[in-house]
């Protein structure tokens, strides 16, 4: 039997991951590849539960790509519960946010682009953190000390664009780099069925400008340049019985100094229906429209340009709420300006207690010159994820 | 002139005794037993869930729960799953209220995020199990409406059995039969009824034990689903009484730092 509270704890996962692309990829590319990770999380609690430290290590071995091969500490923090609320030292991942296609308001982790390309990786963030609570809602202050700069894969590595980043030319609009101390602060509040945040951040983005150059062996390469930047956002929810109504909205300044402040939004909806076909299982419908103001005339490449501009997500998720949790999503999304498609599917079932199974394919048909993802149109693939938990 | 008002009164009492209809009784004794489990204030206890499908092959999920009673409204509880191990570290904290939908949310620990859950899910499966989320939810009086049927024995108890039918939105059933206690004011038995009004599950509690000198708490609850012939039993331990709980111990934040 589980004791009511732990003092010491470590659990984790190991997986092994295969990939195979349907289509040839760049040259020196191959179709199938293995991958393995490990994830332990120790934890230690103490003061009846009211300190805790967090230790979550991460590492992955990749039999084609030496970028995609890496090690992250995800977490490593102290925290302490007081009366005003929280304070939190350390490496910490977290999370800001309520849609499902696109992640605009979530800005204090960089994304650990290697892992995944829909951006839900993250890489461990330095940070002091105050959480002030109070019945009329959280304030979190955050001094997030020191940068990361995000991961690309390398010539081996799939999905990827055509010209590799080169990590080794990363240049900064501040003068201290990726020592550069940014500062957030969020105010969240739920009234009813109301749900809200609102965000700022300043310090350096974590969305690099890739800027075509010449390296110093002359080889054409993209260099990640990454500007200072004031972003303010909202997110908010509202729960009407069967329906989630979900909004992003940003306004960014700074990410492109000759444009100027733009604005990005994510809205839309889920709606479920429980016991379908008069089974057990939940059938959630999800749609989202994706918006940002800078748009698709842009030239191919400039920063101005953005994938996910006029778009609109169309998913369904299904839930078939049995012992193995078994649970499928399928989306798209196209792009109403550039008639691109890009379908994606994930899959997940439990096997016996410990292991999970989860496939996922993703499939780009990206035909328009002026999209940024048009290189990933050779690299649809399907994966599957073997995952045992201790 | 006031002795025979008296007596007026006096000769309508034992009248209105009898006057009281069965739904009158069934709501009475859903008051009762309200009344007779009120004040715990909080509690923590460790559930074990033994699934069972129909050829008898046991799952095994083990949840530490904590829960808060809130004057004039629901309960605040969370629940921190331990196994399955792809799930451990998923917490779920949801505020029961009387009348208005429920108030859910889950954290998902590998994404660090906390999902609110729409309150339609009521008669959904809780962990792949044979009880509903609302089945497990607080039983407030207010989400019934109810009717005595008649006094019955149960497995040697004497106990009421009263028709109740829930009154909240989103109910998987039209109504359920429940056997109370005459003695502690628990229900011995419940059955439910699904929506085309053919009975579903029975639920039988079992090993009833008195904390604090007052309140009753079953120690094994078996629920039996007569449509699928699957099965689910829970086994409580551990309760504990009087740990100090405040609404911080029921937010977001502390969703989060669950371990």
């Amino acid at each position: 039997m589980a004791p009511t509270s732990y003092s010491h704890e470590l659990r984790g996962n190991v997986a092994v991951e295969y990939r195979q692309f349907f289509k040839d990829g760049f040259e020196n590319q191959f179709n199938n590849n293995v991958s393995l990770s490990a994830q332990p999380e120790y934890f230690h609690q103490w003061d009846n539960g009211d300190q805790l430290i967090t230790f979550t290590p991460f590492a992955r071995l990749d039999q084609r790509d030496d970028e995609r091969t890496h090690f992250d500490i995800r977490e490593l923090s102290w925290l302490g519960v007081y009366g005003f609320g929280e304070l939190r030292l350390g490496i910490r991942k977290l999370f800001w946010g309520v849609t499902e296609s696109q992640h605009l308001v979530d800005i204090i982790n960089q994304t650990d682009f290697v892992e995944n390309i829909d951006g839900e990786d993250k890489l461990g963030q330095p940070m002091i953190n105050a959480a002030f609570i109070q019945d009329w809602g959280t304030v979190d202050l955050y001094v997030l000390t020191g940068f990361r700069e995000r991961t690309f894969p390398g010539a081996q590595g799939r999905p990827r664009s055509q010209l590799i980043v080169d990590k080794n030319l990363t240049e900064y609009e501040s003068s201290d780099e990726e020592k550069h101390i940014d500062f957030a602060a969020r105010y969240y509040h739920y009234i009813g069925v109301w749900e809200f945040g609102v965000s700022h951040f300043y310090g350096t983005s974590r969305d690099p400008n890739l800027i075509p150059t010449l390296n110093t062996q002359n080889e054409a390469v993209l260099k990640p340049f990454y500007p200072i930047i004031n972003q303010t956002s909202l997110d908010l929810q509202a729960i009407l019985s069967n329906w989630l109504l979900k909004l992003e909205l940003i306004s960014r300044d700074g990410q492109d100094k000759d444009y100027g402040r733009y604005s990005a939004a994510t809205g839309g909806f889920e709606y479920t229906v429980v016991g379908i076909f008069k089974t057990i299982a939940d059938l959630g419908i999800i749609s989202e429209y994706l918006y940002d103001e800078r748009g698709s005339d842009a030239d191919p490449g400039s920063v101005m340009a953005s994938p996910f501009q006029n778009d609109l997500f169309l998913g369904a998720r299904l839930a078939l709420n049995d012992v193995q949790s078994t649970a499928v999503l399928a989306g798209l999304i196209i792009d109403l300006d550039r008639g691109d498609r890009f379908y994606n599917i994930e899959a997940e079932r439990r096997l016996g207690d410990a292991w999970k199974l989860s496939l996922e394919a993703r499939v780009f048909a990206l035909l328009d010159e002026t999209n940024p993802l048009r290189d990933f149109n050779n690299d649809d693939y399907a994966q599957l994820n073997l995952e045992w938990f201790f | 002139m006031k002795k025979r008002l008296l007596l007026a009164c006096l000769a309508l009492l034992p009248l209105s005794l009898f006057a009281e209809t069965p739904e009158e009784k069934g709501l009475a004794i859903a008051v009762e037993a309200d009344k007779r489990n009120s004040g715990w204030k909080d509690q923590k206890a460790d559930l074990t869930m033994i699934l069972r499908n129909r050829h008898g092959q046991t799952t095994e999920r083990a949840i530490r729960t904590k829960s808060m009673e809130v004057e004039n409204d629901g309960d605040k509880s969370m629940s921190i799953f331990d196994n399955p191990m792809d799930v451990k570290g998923t917490a779920f904290l949801s505020f029961t209220h009387a009348t208005t939908p429920d108030d859910q949310w889950l954290y998902l620990p590998a994404l660090k995020r906390v999902k609110r859950i729409a309150s339609n899910n009521k008669s959904g499966p809780f962990m792949g199990s044979e009880f509903a989320y609302e089945d497990l939810s607080s039983q407030e009086v207010e989400k019934f409406t109810y009717k005595w049927l008649r006094d019955e024995p149960y497995e040697g108890k004497d106990a009421f059995v009263v028709e109740r039918i829930p009154t909240y939105e989103y109910s998987g059933y039209t109504k359920q039969i429940a056997w109370i206690d005459k003695e502690i004011y628990q229900p011995l038995k419940i059955e439910f009824y699904d929506r085309k009004s053919a009975l579903l599950k029975t639920l039988t509690n079992h090993e009833y034990k008195q904390y604090l000198d007052k309140y009753w708490r079953a120690s094994r609850m078996e629920m039996v689903n007569h449509q699928t012939n699957k099965s689910t039993t829970l086994h409580w331990e551990n309760y504990q009484f009087g740990n100090g709980y405040t609404d911080r111990d029921f937010d977001r934040n502390s969703l989060k730092r669950a371990r």
